[in-house]
């Protein structure tokens, strides 16, 4: 996030787009509520389906999965057109204007009509309702960027932000609600391809000198493989080796029976896990690691805030924290670490990362500290971007929209898109092994408008298959208006009806997530 | 900005705020029940009673806005005993069940009386049993005879929350916390946070434990990526059961979704493995660590031998912690 969850209660208006905030971030779903209900703060929903904050939103846009893009190009439109912008901010602090300005002379609200089926006017009054609210805060989560234009979008969504002077604003922002207790962490640690902590990029020769010196040894200088490459690369016999801390790819990916092939054409597979997931369950050998609840350390939060996890419990049977294990692994392997407690390796991460520089196990004893944090007296840094960009000035990107990999069609004609529901979690390994949870919630259901289940001749509990071009699930129907006639979802925590059979793996050029949110199905009677 | 002078300390205030918040300011103590924070104030117990220089009658400070120049006593005989006589009139109807009652020991009613060193003998009435709905979610269980209708709950659910799905149900001395028709409970259990007394208490794990019996370990919750504060509560090497009690603590003061607070039975479950486990004969078999990580570290220098360190993947993990991450990278990258 650029702004911090406390920034939620300064926002005079929002925008949540491919979030579905009040299940998956209850706890800034219920600020956004407090905000909208207490003090009359404004907003605007846009989702394939009717989410709870779509009913206490000012104007609410239904759009069929993948149609982010031109509504966001629409807004904007309106918003030039009719002079909601701020032309102070943008000519002072921005480049790019007017090449990007330009570009949205194509994307009238009868135009993005054409394209979505939203009425221009919601889109007019939904540009009106963001830009008159000052400051505006943009909340969105992987409905936005699981898609192949998934880039794209969250530029558009940064180029809405700057038009309207809402970036290094408190109360405003462009803010990503991770989905995951560490995804931003184990981003800043170095876990993508091009960078190592910090963002520091591979290649980047002074910062791979530090880490030559640091580490002893020469660090690579050319970027890795994401995930999704890894896994043809281990089709075409490139990678030999995986090892697995703590991911459980056989449930999260797209395309399972791709990733399942990728993982058996492997030389060898290690997983290390809390339970025997069903990656782990293909392994060669599996390591046991602990919970949570069992190790000390450090998670940075969604909105860049580093705070400290705390061991409750003594280690399950032998298992082992997981940064014991990789620090044993690579001693038996020939290059040695003797860490007595991660409280050692998070200052050698803090002497290695500049934005993590001054924080320590002292300084977030009892409350974290947003990075960047450079030195030991700063305070961290809640909103970034203020006075100035981190780059300088604020790039406007031209974005057009291209459409996503697949498209409805006769033979798949229901659009299926996926997510979490409010009770479980992810890929389901710990939730549905929570008995009080899951004997409330044992089961994933199929949302479908009841236009279409009268036309399938479905009811709430009726058995169903579903196809797509990459396999068929079966699974039970629920008849609701939440998603749109069209629409179908499914939540992705039951291995029972794993969902990624079906979902494209597709990715976004860029950032390589797949197209998680778009998949052409057929729904049967099963 | 106000002047206040609460109990000889003169204070300032900025407009609107309560006599309570004033004395809080001057760092002077009023007994509360219904009060919260984070709350609207209600003044219903009436525990937070004071009185006010020309009022003919004692005001309520939780709820009563302070004015400039205003001289308050918190403290006299009179007040004191009011203030016993609120609590002797709940004791009427809250049964003293305190050794069997989960919260014996971090009750606010138990405090009180203690504090003001009331007795249940003073007044009495005849004993009904209560015919009350079930309550509405199955994490929480509910003991209507210890409640004190402090309206906590109710507060929370609506006004934190945005829920809205427990309300205050009949009137005077029969009425009871029931649901809202038509409006689902979620089970986030921020009821069950703020309940001053025992009428509702967490129904996840059978064991129990007084406060001074368990550990209460303060962490970051482990599923997403808001990171909420929260404390694990640790009898016998087992969670017992999640508590918020610091409700001053970013980000979450003290809410919790149904995930963090009633999600941590994974951690005792006994599919948790607890050995390491090598593929012998095409079944995994128990290891020790030695053989398991000897042949890891075996196969692994024998691919890259063969085929290059870039035949050699790894995945890190958003759920594990920075430092593992750091490592993970570090022994990939330098190994």
């Amino acid at each position: 996030m650029t702004n911090s969850i406390a920034c939620v209660d300064k926002a005079q208006g929002f925008l949540v787009i491919g979030s579905n905030t009040t299940e998956n971030h209850p706890i800034i779903g219920d600020r956004v509520k407090r905000a909208v209900t207490q003090r009359g703060a404004k907003l605007v929903v846009i989702d394939p389906r009717r989410i709870e904050l779509a009913e206490y939103a000012n104007v609410f846009l239904q759009v069929k999965p993948g149609h982010n893009i031109p509504v966001i190009l629409g807004m904007m439109h309106v918003i030039l057109k009719e002079g909601l912008h701020a032309p102070d901010y943008i000519a002072e602090r921005c480049e790019g204007f007017e090449e990007f300005a330009a570009s949205l002379d194509a994307y009238s609200p009868e135009r993005v009509q054409e394209i979505t089926g939203v009425d221009a006017d919601l889109i007019r009054k939904a540009a009106r309702v963001y830009a008159g609210a000052k400051p505006a805060s943009i909340l969105y989560a992987m409905g936005v960027t699981q898609h192949t234009q998934g880039t794209d979008a969250v530029k558009c969504l940064a180029n809405l932000a700057m038009l309207t002077g809402n970036v290094g604003v408190e109360g405003g922002g462009v803010n990503p609600l991770r989905g995951q207790n560490n995804v931003q962490g184990a981003c800043d640690m170095g876990g993508l391809p091009n960078v190592v902590t910090g963002y520091q990029k591979v290649g980047d020769d002074e910062a791979m000198a530090k880490f030559d010196e640091a580490w002893g040894r020469k660090v690579p200088r050319e970027p890795g493989l994401t995930l999704t490459e890894m896994g043809q690369a281990a089709l075409e016999g490139k990678i030999r080796a995986l090892y697995v801390m703590g991911e459980n790819p056989m449930i999260t990916d797209p395309d399972l029976h791709h990733i399942e092939k990728a993982l058996d054409n492997l030389d060898f597979l290690v997983v290390q896990d809390i339970f025997l997931t069903e990656t782990a369950a293909k392994a060669d050998v599996v390591l046991p690691a602990c919970s949570f609840a069992e190790k000390d350390g450090t998670f940075t939060n969604t909105e860049r805030k580093v705070q400290r996890v705390r061991a409750a419990l003594a280690p399950r049977g032998e298992s082992k924290p997981d940064w014991q294990i990789v620090q044993e692994l690579s001693t038996k392997m020939g290059y040695p670490m003797s860490y007595a407690h991660p409280r050692e390796i998070f200052d050698e991460i803090a002497s290695l990362t500049p934005s993590y520089a001054g924080i320590d196990y002292d300084r977030i004893e009892r409350e974290g500290i947003p990075w960047p944090c450079p030195d030991k007296d700063h305070p961290g840094t809640p909103v970034l971007h203020v006075e100035k960009f981190a780059r300088g000035k604020g790039l406007f990107h031209v974005v057009e929209y291209k459409g996503s990999a697949e498209e409805a069609d006769d033979e798949y004609p229901l659009v299926l898109t996926t997510g979490r529901e409010h009770p479980h979690y992810h890929s389901g390994s710990m939730t549905r092994r929570c008995g009080r949870i899951n004997d409330c919630f044992p089961e994933g259901f199929l949302e479908m408008h009841p236009a279409d289940a009268e036309r399938l001749g479905l009811r709430t509990g009726d058995p169903v298959r579903v196809t797509s071009r990459r396999g068929e699930i079966t699974t039970k129907v629920k008849v609701v208006d939440r998603p749109a006639p069209g629409t179908v979802f499914l939540s992705f925590h039951y291995s029972e009806s794993p969902v990624n059979v079906l979902t494209n793996p597709a990715t976004c050029p860029v950032a390589k997530i797949p197209e998680y949110k778009v998949t052409a199905v057929r729904v049967e009677k099963a | 900005m106000i002047n206040v002078t609460i109990d000889g300390v003169r204070v300032e205030v900025p407009k609107g705020a309560t006599i309570l918040e004033a004395a809080q300011e001057a760092g002077i103590r009023i007994p509360t029940l219904c009060y919260l924070k984070k709350l609207s104030p209600i003044g219903s117990c009436r525990m937070c009673v004071v009185e006010v220089e020309g009022c003919t009658k004692p005001v309520t400070a939780c709820d009563t806005p302070a004015g400039d120049g205003m001289v308050v006593t918190t403290d006299s005989e009179e007040l004191r005993e009011m203030r016993r006589d609120v609590l002797r009139l709940l004791l009427v109807r809250h049964p003293l069940d305190c050794p069997v009652c989960d919260k014996g020991g971090e009750c606010d009613l138990q405090d009180l009386v203690y504090e003001f060193g009331v007795t249940a003998e003073s007044y009495r009435t005849e004993r009904f049993e209560r015919d009350v709905p079930r309550y509405v979610s199955p994490f929480i269980r509910q003991w209507p005879d210890r409640c004190v209708l402090c309206g906590r709950c109710v507060r929370a659910c609506k006004e934190v929350k945005g829920v809205g799905c427990i309300q205050i149900v009949d009137n005077g001395f029969y009425s009871y916390i029931g649901p809202v028709p038509g409006v689902e409970c979620i089970s986030c259990g921020e009821c069950l946070s703020v309940c001053p007394v025992g009428a509702l208490t967490d129904s996840v794990h059978p064991t129990k434990a007084r406060i001074w019996q368990a550990d209460r370990v303060p962490t970051t919750c482990g599923y997403c990526g808001v990171g909420c504060q929260l404390e694990l509560n640790v009898l016998n090497g087992e969670i017992i059961r999640v508590t918020t009690t610091d409700f001053d603590k970013a980000p979450n003061f003290g809410s919790l979704c149904v995930k963090g607070r009633f999600g941590w039975e994974f951690v005792n479950h006994p599919d948790r493995l607890e050995k390491p486990l090598v593929r012998k004969d095409g079944e995994l078999k128990e290891a020790t660590w030695d053989e398991a990580l000897g042949l890891v570290a075996q196969r692994l220098q024998q691919i890259k031998d063969e085929h290059g360190a870039d035949a050699i993947g790894g995945f890190t993990s958003a759920r594990c912690t920075n430092e593992e991450n750091y490592l993970f990278q570090k022994f990939i990258c330098a190994r």
